[in-house]
């Protein structure tokens, strides 16, 4: 359990295995983002423009921003009735999940080469080329295959081969076929950057590479005012995120000198516990993740992002990107083991966010917003994770989550595509993702909807699914660090660390318990009751095709069997115990340590079977009551729903937090913008000062000077005696 | 007799400067530019009875400049006048910008 | 001619012509009539002659009196009357009073100015010993101490001159023909 140092390539245990290919992984991705790229390019040239949003509409119609709660009535959708695929669809169909497979494949057999080569303790580095050396900076572009880039790359490849598979059928026929797959590629070689990347600057290329593919892909169907808006939301709320990430690498290098991550964890261990450089740096980091991780106070963007097609919500805003900043804090272990308050910060954020998410997502009548605010809930409970040391726990959350999410977006889809074929049939307009307008579906879709219902008990945290051992493992983890660790022997603004680490595991709980509900309202609503969506239209209502079905049976496998990733002690009579933590070690291992004391963080069975039981019955409670007090027969239409009041209003509108940001921040800035940048530096200042004036001072010289071209001897002989003057008294007055 | 010699020789050059910038006359202005060649003559003569004959006889190359140029000056004179029928200054502002 | 140092007859004759060059110099300047202001200008130019063989440049002196009052003042009232200005009612005007001043005042500091720099100092080697310009003459004559450096030292320049005056000649001439074109 050393620190890891950096062993030269040639004497890597990996060296000359298939990990060799690792350049390759993000690459073949990359690859398909150019041919895709390129036949979308070739088909546009020849077919002029168009407009993308034709087939779908959008998958948001027009209430990206819904302010108004009951936007039932949308006005009308140019629906072109014509299905036309894609002149090149063929051959993206195969491009573009190809390359995935094939990356898959080869992070695979480089698993598989890291577990024959046993306990390795030092990263695998593959250098390319010397990318900054500048002044006493020198940073190579060089890929890191540890334990832990390999479980990211894993999740990433997996997940993002079955959702390529799954787009396939989703998309077959969007007139932007080709130029979706080509961003869902580049957006994969981008994230395989991230989590690759053997530095903190070129990690950042792979950060900002996804917040672009997030962007061009949440407003993919960008003729939709509100699909771009939303686009360009998330962008924008992700850089201010980037600017704490930016921050944070400055000061680690003023403070540090070096940014590879094998070189900050060495470097690391000369500065004291609970400084302020590292903590500073932390908070930074922090900062970061919030953007990118959707924490309070950036997360306003994710709910938003369900405007793009729903495979780009599962990958993106469920298995991986948003799953960036948890990694960050994982790989950046050694800094945040010496930072107790930016942990404490990280802690009380992620429990905050998980529970204010949980009680918005009780409201929602948009199965995608459901699953949204589950998302940035469960990405709470994943720093609550890692904020409180636990990395390994955080991690597991995020893979089972990765499972589970995804299954559940993907399922949406099949839900989705459904609903959206059942109204292209009857010229229905209504919007296809509004939970009022379903129900009753599990007779049209059965695969479907036992997949979703094993995702749903999975998140739920019921055994023996998934989310169980994940989530079980966060809580336990945050209960034992409360008793006794360098946080809880920290203050957070003067409130004792242990009180903040209990306070967290408190909102954990509540907000597994609301997780259920809503999860069973989701379903209940969906599923179950009687079908609101129209005589006309149920008939038309079947499961989707295998294409689409095929990936949501594999998540299925996956969310029901993830848990033996990781089982806790207390259960070792069902498998391994701990197979991710022990394989995560020579990674975090130390710094998890180091938040612990220098021991494992321990508690007694009893405690342990007690929280348990705790979270499983709360769960179980959160099912139960669920099932009994929402009555899906009650439900009526969209278009006929009254719309709600009192608190359950506030829920619905999200707590008025993005009129609160537009009024506190977007407002101010657009008028100071427009009034004293536009109108006061730009148009006053450079245009009319500095341009125009400098302009206008030439004119004046000119005009100066033709003064003195007056064409009359008289006074070009003055100039002429005014200059002899001039002459003459400068030798006089010598 | 060289600080006296230059005392004149100043005063009829300032002379001459006042009546190149008061007159109008071109021919007048001419004749004061001629004047102010003989204040420098004046001086160059007063400097050769101390310093040597150069000045003398660069005096007798400003003579044959201001010959020369008499010539040619008056000839654009006569040109100028047969063009605008007059030799006014005032009236004469052709290269006016 | 040799004289002592300052003998009265000399600085006598020496003012007198200088004060007749001035005055004259200033009634040239007034005069209204072009006619007047040129015969005013050959009285300057005369008194200048008398001045310089004063200055023991008695050739100069002759041909200031060939040359310039006897050739170029010539020429100029030539064309004064050629152009008719003489006429009483081709009178010209100076401009008005603000001018002038102003003109009198930017003389007064040439003036000035002159006389602060002619305070300059030039070494005292270079200096000839007194009344030498006057034994040069008595020995070889007034012409030679002028000739024989203008036709040795200055050779280059003689001869650039007389090509200028060629150039002047024709210039005068092309300038001042009358074009058939030309209304007249």
């Amino acid at each position: 359990m050393m620190l890891q140092e950096v062993s030269a390539v040639a004497t890597h245990p990996l060296a000359n295995t298939a990990a060799s290919w690792l350049w390759a992984i993000p690459v073949l991705p990359l690859l398909g983002f150019v041919i895709n790229g390129v036949l979308s390019l070739v088909a546009a040239y020849h077919a002029g423009p168009s407009d993308p949003g034709a087939a779908h509409g959008s998958d948001e119609q027009g209430s990206a921003h819904s302010a108004d709660a009951a936007s039932s009535h949308q006005p009308d959708q140019v629906h072109a009735h014509a299905v036309v695929r894609h002149r090149y669809a063929a051959i993206t169909s195969i491009v573009g999940p190809l390359v995935l497979v094939m990356s898959f494949g080869l992070a695979v057999a480089a698993f598989f080469a890291m577990r024959g080569a046993g306990t390795m303790e030092a990263p695998f580095i593959q250098n390319y080329f010397r990318w900054i050396p500048v002044g006493d900076l020198s940073i190579d572009a060089a890929f890191q295959l540890d334990q832990l880039s390999m479980v990211m790359t894993l999740v990433v490849t997996g997940v993002g081969m079955l959702i390529h598979v799954f787009s396939v059928g989703y998309m077959r026929d969007d007139p932007g076929y080709p130029r979706y797959f080509a961003y869902l590629n580049l957006f994969v070689f981008f994230m395989l950057v991230l989590v690759l990347g053997a530095s903190y600057p070129l990690m950042f290329i792979g950060w900002e590479g996804v917040g672009l593919c997030s962007y061009l892909l949440i407003g993919f169907w960008f003729s939709e005012k509100a699909n771009a808006d939303a686009g360009k939301k998330a962008f924008i709320v992700n850089r201010i995120g980037d600017f704490g990430f930016l921050i944070a690498m400055f000061m680690m290098f003023s403070s540090l000198g070096v940014l590879d991550f094998v070189g900050v964890n060495a470097a690391v261990g000369k500065l004291p516990l609970g400084g302020l450089a590292v903590t500073a740096i932390c908070l930074f980091l922090f900062l970061g993740c919030a953007g990118k991780s959707a924490q309070i106070p950036l997360y306003v963007w994710l709910p938003d992002a369900m405007a793009g097609p729903t495979p780009v919500s599962a990958l993106i805003h469920a298995a991986t990107m948003v799953t960036a900043g948890v990694y960050l804090v994982a790989r950046s272990s050694a800094l945040f083991s010496l930072a107790p308050v930016a942990g404490l910060t990280v802690v009380i954020v992620g429990a905050l966010t998980a529970i204010v998410a949980a009680t918005i997502g009780l409201k929602q009548w948009d199965i995608k917003k459901v699953l949204a605010y589950s998302t940035v809930s469960q990405l709470g409970y994943m720093f609550i994770g890692v904020g409180s040391g636990a990395y390994a726990a955080g991690v597991f959350h995020l893979v089972t989550h990765a499972f589970f999410k995804a299954l559940l977006f993907l399922g949406s889809g099949s839900v989705i595509y459904a609903m959206h074929a059942a109204y292209h049939h009857t010229g229905n307009h209504e919007d296809a993702q509004d939970m009022r307008n379903m129900g009753g579906l599990k007779a049209n879709l059965p695969v479907t909807f036992g997949l979703m219902w094993i995702a749903t008990l999975a998140i739920s945290g019921i055994p023996p699914f998934a989310g169980f051992f994940s989530k079980d493992e966060i809580l336990g983890s945050v209960f034992a660090r409360a008793h006794e660790s360098t946080l809880a022997s920290a203050t957070w603004f003067g409130i004792p660390g242990s009180w903040i680490l209990y306070l967290s595991y408190a909102f954990g709980l509540a907000a597994a318990f609301m997780t259920a509900i809503y999860m069973t309202r989701m379903m209940l609503y969906t599923f179950h009751g009687p079908n609101r969506t129209g005589e006309r239209e149920r008939e038309h209502l079947h499961e989707a095709p295998w294409v689409m079905t095929g990936p949501l049976v594999v998540l299925g496998v996956l969310s029901a069997v993830g848990g033996w990733l990781n089982l806790p002690s207390l259960l070792s009579a069902l498998g391994p115990v701990g197979a991710m933590e022990h394989w995560l070690e020579p990674v975090v291992g130390h710094a998890t340590l180091a938040v612990t004391g220098g021991h494992a963080a321990e508690m007694a069975h009893a405690t342990e079977w007690t929280l348990i039981g705790g979270a499983v019955a709360i769960a179980v409670a959160g099912i139960v009551f669920a099932w009994a007090r929402l009555k899906p027969a009650s439900l009526v239409p969209a278009r006929d729903a009254v719309p709600s009041k009192g608190f359950a209003r506030v829920l619905e509108n999200k707590y008025y937090v993005d009129e609160a940001y537009d009024a506190a921040i977007v407002r101010p800035t657009v008028g100071v913008s427009r009034l004293l940048l536009w109108r006061g530096v730009d148009s006053g200042l450079i245009d009319g000062l500095l341009v125009n004036g400098t302009a206008a001072l030439a004119r004046l010289m000119g005009w100066l000077g033709s003064q003195l071209q007056s064409g009359q001897v008289g006074t070009y002989a003055w100039v002429l005696v005014v200059g002899v003057l001039a002459v003459l008294g400068a030798f006089t007055l010598r | 007799m060289l600080a006296e010699s230059l005392f004149f020789s100043a005063v009829l050059f300032a002379i001459g400067v006042v009546g190149v910038l008061t007159r109008r006359n071109a021919i007048i202005i001419f004749m004061c530019v001629e004047l102010m060649l003989n204040a420098v003559n004046l001086t160059f003569v007063a400097f050769a009875q101390t310093y040597g004959v150069a000045g003398q006889v660069f005096v007798f190359f400003v003579m044959t400049v201001a010959a020369a140029e008499a010539a040619v000056g008056l000839a654009i004179i006569i040109a100028l006048f047969r063009h605008r029928q007059t030799v006014n200054l005032q009236n004469i502002n052709v290269l006016k910008g | 001619m040799p004289h002592g140092d300052l003998s009265p007859f000399y600085a006598f004759h020496f003012y007198l012509f200088g004060i007749i060059a001035v005055a004259s110099a200033v009634l040239f300047v007034t005069r209204k009539s072009p006619v007047s202001a040129a015969l005013w200008l050959v009285n300057t130019m005369f008194s200048l002659a008398a001045l310089y063989v004063l200055l023991d440049a008695q050739f100069i002196g002759a041909i200031q009196v060939l040359v310039y009052a006897g050739a170029i003042m010539v020429v100029f009232l030539f064309v004064i009357m050629l152009l008719n200005l003489g006429d009483p009612s081709e009178l010209s005007d100076a401009r008005g009073l603000a001018w002038k001043l102003v003109a009198g005042g930017v003389g007064a500091a040439i003036l000035a100015m002159i006389f602060a720099i002619v305070r300059t100092k030039v070494p005292e080697t270079l200096r000839l010993p007194p009344g030498y310009a006057a034994r040069q003459i008595a020995t070889y004559g007034a012409i030679e101490p002028v000739a024989g450096p203008l036709f040795r030292e200055y050779l280059l320049a003689f001869e650039i001159t007389s090509v200028l005056l060629l150039a002047a000649i024709v210039g005068a001439v092309a300038l001042a023909r009358r074009r058939d074109a030309d209304a007249g």
